[in-house]
């Protein structure tokens, strides 16, 4: 039965992915979608090449790389080590960004409020209800707190942005690693879902005392009133570049893979949710051609595109990480072995 | 008949005609067939590994690749008898206005406006829903409700809770808004078509407008105004942008009211779909899309049965 199923199935499915040839081809993540985009316009006019970037989701990014659709695949969290050498693929990093707990009270102003991871997982537990509930009031003892019900807004859609947030609250907190734990959607104890961070940023910005969780750039855009976080070295730190790249100085890149997640960093201006966003690519090259395009892309965007990705509030790799990453691509090879990139 | 008087060569434009419908009408069928054949074999990992317990689980639990399918299908099932509740009476009302009480130079303007809303596209329901509508509905309509049906014993479970303005029955009246346009204009070309002799004899013999309408316009055209009624909800049923907006996306049962935060079946696909990344995941969801296919498909049906019940009825009665 399942046969026949899946000779009747195949056939049909593969219609949705006929991918267009010659011109580089990606496709993934949307949270980096923007610099991906403007990164290729940029290449674009000074090479005269062309890379088209779908911006499907994570999820699909990864399925697409798989299926080898398409030349280079995106994805907000990176895939551990051993599925890594599963699916015969290689990651890297390109762009951080960090997730900002925002919130709608009409007392506090911007980075006026001081919490901490578990304050916050507390409040997405539904165990802390209200504003001045003593846990929060004990961390801000400058600030007049309503008595106010606290609403949880979150993420409804699968997200990397939620992957991040949900990844730093099981650090924090183990009672969330346990009823919860991490991914692109959990199972929310409490809370409305927004659809993207513009439906988080619309609940929180009409429904008064309400808590949510966006990308940085969207808070930053919105002027949304964010909150300061401690982090793992016990400092209360506002989001920003600075922290940002802090917490990606912290990390030990050398190690699995690039499998890093940048929550919860040990410096001393880390902030705690911090995360990358990831290439996903064969290691074997079926279009050796494809592949070499593809890292040139990368290369280029590596070396000019740190500017653009300020402008749109992303944050640029440290340069000792973009050294590795050079070295990683000595991984992948076409079909007779020799590697793709040549070292300039 | 053309084709006993002219043979030959229009026989054949004739028999060529014949099979290009005949083809085009297959090719429908086809395509239904593969669709259900795709649905089944991407959700297979998901009927293999939870078989009946996914209809029966309240769990949805992507990271520990737990699924079940209960929390959308009770939020896709309510919402839209919800709406039709509401949308129902309202549209029976506008039909019998523009057909029976209107004066004739208001009944196509009104009519038009009213076909207009059925053109608008649903996500700007939804963005509508969310900007506009829910801040009211949360200030004014939720509190009123509460504060009144919430004091009824049994029935005001549905109405109690914090009014956020996002929840079931905010994504119903949506919803209503959406299909009333369907049912009304429905409705009104049925109703229109009640020979006006049966009309003018009974006005004639003493009746009221509600007697016309009662014992001659809805006897006549009842089997009409099901099917617009089956229209609105199979509209409602799979309406996803509108529903994603204002449902609160909640995959956890927290009570019966209709002011709290629920999921459906169209919304959790729409939401989720592109960062599915485990299979297991993705084949639930497929899962989910096929029981949508189903509810639709047994609603259809029963809706059929319905009208001919009421076909065969009709020449049972004097």
């Amino acid at each position: 039965m399942l046969k026949l199923l899946k000779w009747l199935a195949v056939p049909l499915a593969s219609f949705a992915t006929v991918a267009i040839a010659a011109d580089v081809t990606g496709a993934g993540a949307t949270f980096p979608a923007p610099i991906y985009a403007k990164w290729a316009d940029g290449y674009q006019k000074a090479t005269g090449n062309k890379i088209n970037y779908q911006s499907i989701g994570s999820g699909g990014g990864i399925k697409q790389i798989t299926a080898k659709t398409v030349d280079f695949g995106a994805s907000d969290m990176p895939l551990k080590p051993e599925d890594l050498e599963k699916q015969g693929l290689m990651q890297f990093p390109t762009v951080i960004g960090g997730v900002v707990p925002v919130m709608n009270l009409p007392e506090v102003k911007p980075g006026q409020m001081k919490l901490t991871g578990a304050v916050l997982a507390d409040i997405y537990l539904g165990k802390i209800v209200k504003w001045n509930d003593k846990a929060i009031a004990d961390l801000n003892p400058g600030l007049t707190l309503p008595a106010h019900d606290i609403g949880v807004v979150r993420r409804a859609d699968g997200s990397g942005t939620t992957f991040i947030f949900s990844n730093y609250l099981s650090k924090v907190s183990a009672e969330w690693k346990q009823k919860v734990g991490e991914g692109t959607a959990v199972q929310w104890p409490v809370g409305l879902g927004g659809k993207g961070n513009e439906g988080v940023a619309a609940f929180v910005q009409r429904l008064p005392g309400s808590i949510g969780y966006v990308e940085y750039a969207y808070a930053k855009q919105n002027k949304m009133t964010y909150a300061m976080l401690q982090n793992a070295a016990g400092h209360f730190v506002e989001p920003g570049d600075t922290t940002f790249k802090a917490a990606a100085v912290g990390a030990d890149w050398s190690k699995s893979a690039f499998y890093e997640i940048l929550t919860d960093e040990p410096g001393k201006d880390a902030w705690p949710i911090t995360g990358a966003t990831f290439i996903l690519m064969q290691k074997v090259q079926d279009k050796p051609a494809q592949g070499s395009e593809v890292l040139k892309f990368f290369d280029w965007s590596y070396k000019n595109g740190g500017k653009m990705a300020d402008d749109l509030d992303y944050v640029a790799l440290p340069d000792a990480l973009i050294k590795l990453i050079h070295t990683s691509w000595s991984q992948i090879k076409d079909a007779s072995g020799n590697a793709v990139w040549t070292a300039k | 008949m053309t084709q006993r008087i002219r043979p030959t060569r229009h026989q054949f434009g004739d028999w060529l005609f014949a099979n290009l419908t005949r083809f085009f009408a297959m090719l429908t069928l086809v395509m239904l067939m593969g669709i259900i054949v795709s649905l089944i074999y991407g959700a297979w990992p998901a009927i293999d590994r939870f078989g009946l317990g996914f209809l029966t689980s309240g769990e949805w639990n992507p990271p520990q690749d737990r699924f079940g399918s209960l929390i959308p299908v009770y939020g896709t099932l309510i919402t839209s008898f919800v709406a039709l509740a509401i949308a129902v009476p309202v549209s029976f009302g506008i039909a019998l206005f523009l057909t029976e009480l209107a004066p004739p130079w208001l009944r196509r303007p009104l009519g038009t406006a009213i076909e207009l809303l059925a053109a608008i596209p649903s996500i700007v329901y939804g963005m509508w829903g969310l900007l506009v509508f829910a801040p009211i509905f949360s200030q004014y309509v939720q509190p009123a409700l509460a504060a009144t049906l919430g004091k009824v014993p049994l029935l005001g479970e549905l109405f109690r809770g914090p009014p956020l303005g996002i929840g079931i029955l905010s994504a119903s009246v949506i919803l209503a808004i959406m299909i009333i346009p369907f049912i009304a204009s429905v409705m009104r070309d049925v109703f229109e078509v009640t020979p006006d002799m049966l009309k003018e004899s009974a006005y004639g013999v003493g009746a009221t407008t509600w007697e016309v309408v009662w014992h001659v316009v809805w006897p006549y055209t009842k089997i009409g105004v099901v099917g617009g009624i089956m229209l609105g909800l199979g509209r409602a049923l799979g309406e996803t942008m509108a529903v994603t907006f204002l449902i609160g996306n909640m995959n956890v049962f927290t009570g019966f009211s209709l002011f709290l935060p629920g999921n459906s079946i169209a919304s959790a696909l729409a939401n989720e779909f592109a960062e599915a990344e485990s299979p297991i995941y993705t084949a639930s969801l497929i899962e989910l899309g096929l029981i949508l296919f189903l509810i639709t498909f047994v609603v259809l049906s029963l809706s059929k049965l319905l009208l001919m019940r009421l076909t065969t009825q009709e020449g049972t009665r004097t």
